[in-house]
């Protein structure tokens, strides 16, 4: 009877998410009339636009997740390091993008930065590329910062740095060529987690009129019938493929450790 | 000579705070002033000076039903998101699945709770809009109408089943492993103790489990509360809910006063502050019994 309602529930919540799985690669397939084919992926690749703003966000997105390691690894080092007792204010400083909207957020910038501002980065595409990726760091703080204070537990910090400064490092070298490395599999973690937010993002992107592939996104939405599902499919695609990353890296770490 | 005092107790600069201040600055510049500036603004005139104007201005029809919207909307998907994430938990940790089901579900819940926006508005309409693969298929199987039992994907229940898809799995994620803390001795106690099924779960799981449930309630109502992107992509601008509106706001001032546009963002801090205040308080006391 248990195992009964079990499956119950378990193959009901499996319809419902493979439904629209099935429902939006089904209707990508349609756009030649009578049979299936690829022709709304042809079309999609076609467009000049979808590599623009695909490669925009994707080197936005790398931008990200450079700026995010060089500034959480430090922080969530030293903090661990030399400074516990910040511990609990900068955890909650990590967390607040969860709590603050995203749209609230963006909203703050361009009133901040604005033409008239001591800051004006919204006077220019450099600028106001430079905000859209503070913007993307903000939201990715929070994976980011947990995942590598997570990896930072499991090393011994203290004995490392002892280690290798009686051994002449400095802080770079200490931070590059010993923290780093052995904190690697979380940063991946967290970059890859990164990528899947910042690759199809919205909001942000189109306050502040850049142009992202989650506009670009919209827009094609708005006025196409067969692309979008198309887009739909490589989006998840691209979600998966992170997510799998992810796995991997941490699989292939589990493996070196216990070899050791 | 003699009267310095030694080195240890002199006042020192504190050089340790060095480290963060890149860290402060960035959540200074990025996320704290950027906050501010909204929250001051929501209590500020057009001429800077402080008013209480802005917050009584929220009290229109149409704002009023906006937050009702937006807070329905986040309730009842954050209500269903936890009862449903709780039972496909439940059936993978307690229900007697097969044990490779497990690693697959949880990898596939970290997809969809980050598929969201755009692209899943595309998966709904191209499965339950009016050309979609479900309603296409009920018509035409068992001409079954949906449009005529009043369901509409550009609506609020629309809205509301494309929001699921997002809010389940992130249930699933946070629960499992409080459902894997629940101990096998607990439950041995009790049947030793003479409960039935029903009553353990009553008074043992269900107590322990509550600052979870309750808490992971409140993550899921913030997150709907604050999505943009999907209600803009399934139904264009005219829906009316908070984000919605204060998108419309933002690009083109519809509000026609900017600070008003701040008190409506103002609101949103507040409501998923709130949300979230509660999440961070049940976590902490749930954490306790989860070691």
């Amino acid at each position: 009877m248990k195992r009964l309602l079990a499956w119950a529930a378990f193959l009901a919540g499996c319809l419902y998410f493979l439904l629209p799985l099935v429902g939006m690669t089904e209707f990508s397939l349609k756009m030649r009339r009578g049979e299936y084919s690829f022709d709304a992926y042809a079309r999609v690749f076609e467009d000049p636009r979808f590599w623009e703003t695909f490669g925009y966000s994707l080197t936005l997105a790398a931008a990200t997740i450079v700026f995010g390691v060089l500034l959480v690894v430090p922080t969530a080092y030293w903090v661990r390091l030399k400074l516990p007792q910040a511990r609990p204010v900068i955890e909650f400083i990590t967390l607040l993008p969860l709590v603050i909207p995203a749209i609230v957020i963006v909203f703050g910038y361009i009133r901040l930065y604005n033409t008239s501002s001591i800051l004006p980065l919204t006077g220019s595409a450099f600028g106001t590329d430079i905000l859209l990726m503070m913007g993307y760091a903000t939201l990715a703080l929070p994976y980011m910062y947990r995942a590598v204070d997570t990896g930072l537990r499991t090393i011994d910090v203290a004995t490392l740095t002892e280690a290798a400064q009686s051994l002449g490092a400095g802080w770079f070298t200490i931070l590059a060529r010993i923290i780093l490395p052995n904190v690697l599999v979380a940063v991946l973690s967290g970059a890859f987690l990164t990528l899947a937010i910042v690759i199809g993002e919205f909001t942000m992107a189109a306050l502040l009129n850049r142009p992202a592939f989650g506009p670009f996104m919209q827009l094609l939405g708005a006025n196409r019938a067969y692309e979008p599902p198309a887009l739909a499919v490589i989006a998840f695609a691209i979600t998966w493929g992170c997510m799998g990353l992810i796995q991997l890296v941490t699989r292939l770490s589990k493996h070196e450790r216990a070899k050791v | 000579m003699r009267d310095t005092a030694p080195p240890a107790a002199r006042w020192r600069l504190p050089v340790e705070w060095l480290g963060i201040l890149p860290f402060v600055a960035f959540a200074l510049l990025f996320l704290i002033l950027p906050t501010m500036k909204i929250v001051i603004g929501a209590f500020q005139s057009p001429d800077g000076s402080f008013t209480l104007q802005n917050l009584i201005d929220l009290n229109t029809d149409s704002i009023r039903n906006a937050y009702w919207t937006s807070v329905k909307l986040s309730l009842i998907t954050a209500l269903l998101g936890c009862a449903v994430g709780f039972a496909m938990a439940a059936a993978v940790v307690f229900g007697g699945l097969p044990r490779f089901i497990r690693s697959p579900l949880l990898t596939f819940s970290g997809v969809a709770s980050n598929f969201a926006g755009v692209p899943l508005a595309f998966a709904f309409i191209a499965t339950l809009g009016p050309a979609g693969l479900v309603t296409l298929w009920l018509k035409t199987q068992f001409g079954i109408n949906l449009r005529a039992y009043g369901f509409n994907l550009l609506s609020f229940w629309g809205l509301v089943v494309t929001y699921l898809f997002f809010q389940i799995p992130l249930m699933i994620l946070i629960i499992t492993p409080a459902l894997d803390g629940l101990k096998r001795e607990w439950r041995e106690a009790a049947e030793v103790l003479g409960a039935t099924a029903g009553q353990y779960w009553r008074m043992v799981a269900f107590p322990i489990l509550f600052p979870s449930l309750l808490g992971t309630f409140a993550l899921l109502f913030a997150n709907a509360f604050g999505a943009v992107a999907t209600a803009f992509a399934l139904t264009g601008p005219q829906l009316n809910i908070v984000p919605i509106k204060l998108f419309a706001q933002i690009r083109g001032d519809v509000l026609g006063n900017p600070n008003l546009g701040y008190a409506l963002a103002f609101g949103m801090i507040v409501l998923t502050g709130l949300a979230n205040v509660i999440y961070i308080v049940l976590r902490t006391r749930s954490e306790r019994w989860l070691k």
